[in-house]
């Protein structure tokens, strides 16, 4: 029963595909398709990631983490953040597991969420393709606007969050 | 894909350095890697799933007759909850998105859209809750939603 509870939302997925496989079988066929290859980018991008962060948990001292982004750390911190973020390989979801060894080894939590945000808005390896489908003044004020937004933001939610749920954070990613 | 490539190339020439440091260390690095990409997995694939089901119900017709010039607030509002909940890399929501502007949809509609399908993620909320917990994965999808409609009033400023 834990096991399925586990597995439930794979489950719901996989049924949702079954169904529109039965109703409407060229859509079906075509989620089926985008999942596979989705699957198929995905993994060509997770192990070098996951091998990364492997690396930096066991080479990367906590001091170290908190010298540099810890809650004395200041604008550098603030600035790796950004940098961090902007190189961020890949969507969203690849940046959760980073953002949770950061956690994990010190890092401020509003440091994080600027982690996440810049991981969203100002992502360097895509930067010329963004420029190149939607023009510079597209570009210039997503990249911009973001960032202002995400750097008063993370503080914001730091500052939401309670301590409570602060070390219950602290307690899932040292389970990761 | 080059950006891959470079990933590849920069990735193994950190482990043969690590390797070449300390055996032992990088072996703990590989099996805690290891560890987690399993843990990971079955949220990935359920992600993947849902994402394909969402990619084929929301084809680029659908998401042009939405998003017209004179689609207004209604289109914002539907560019950023489309947005929300869709998910799909970057690099096919970008000519998705350019193709969009082509075929006559307003660049408030498509900014919206593009921007909450990179910060906001619907489907990606259970990964991160099981990272963050409910409530900061809430409170940083709601950020990433003001931002959106931020970059929306700005850009539509400048225009």
């Amino acid at each position: 029963m834990e096991k399925l509870k586990q597995y439930k939302w794979l489950i719901a997925s996989l049924l949702m595909i079954l169904v529109l496989l039965v109703v409407n079988p060229p859509q079906g066929q075509a989620a089926v398709k985008f999942t596979f290859n989705n699957l198929k980018s995905v993994s060509m991008v997770l192990p070098p990631i996951f091998i990364l962060i492997g690396l930096m948990d066991v080479w990367i001292p906590k001091e170290t983490m908190v010298k540099f982004m810890g809650h004395k750390s200041g604008i550098l911190g603030a600035t790796i953040a950004i940098f961090i973020g902007a190189m961020g390989a890949g969507p969203l979801y690849v940046a959760f597991p980073v953002a949770a060894l950061l956690l994990k080894k010190g890092a401020r939590l509003a440091y994080v969420f600027l982690v996440l945000g810049a991981w969203t808005s100002v992502k360097l390896p895509i930067f010329m393709f963004e420029w190149a489908s939607f023009g510079p003044t597209f570009t210039m004020v997503h990249v911009v606007s973001s960032l202002t937004v995400y750097i008063a933001g993370s503080f914001l939610l730091e500052k939401l969050l309670s301590d409570e749920t602060k070390s219950m954070i602290l307690e899932r990613v040292e389970l990761q | 894909m080059l950006f891959n490539g470079v990933l590849y190339v920069v990735v193994g020439g950190l482990l043969l350095l690590s390797f070449l440091k300390d055996r032992k260390k990088t072996k703990k690095a590989l099996k805690k890697a290891y560890k987690s990409l399993l843990k990971n997995l079955t949220m990935m694939v359920t992600m993947m799933a849902f994402m394909g089901v969402m990619l084929t119900v929301v084809d680029a017709d659908l998401i042009s007759r939405i998003f017209g010039e004179q689609s207004g607030i209604t289109g914002i509002l539907l560019g950023l909850g489309l947005g929300s909940v869709s998910f799909m890399p970057s690099f096919i929501a970008f000519p998705l998105g350019a193709s969009l502007l082509d075929h006559g949809a307003g660049v408030p509609q498509v900014a919206g859209f593009i921007a909450s399908l990179m910060g906001v993620g619907v489907i990606s909320y259970g990964v991160e809750s099981q990272f963050f917990g409910k409530k900061a994965a809430f409170l940083r999808n709601a950020l990433a939603l003001i931002a959106s409609i931020v970059f929306v009033i700005v850009i539509g400023g400048v225009q």
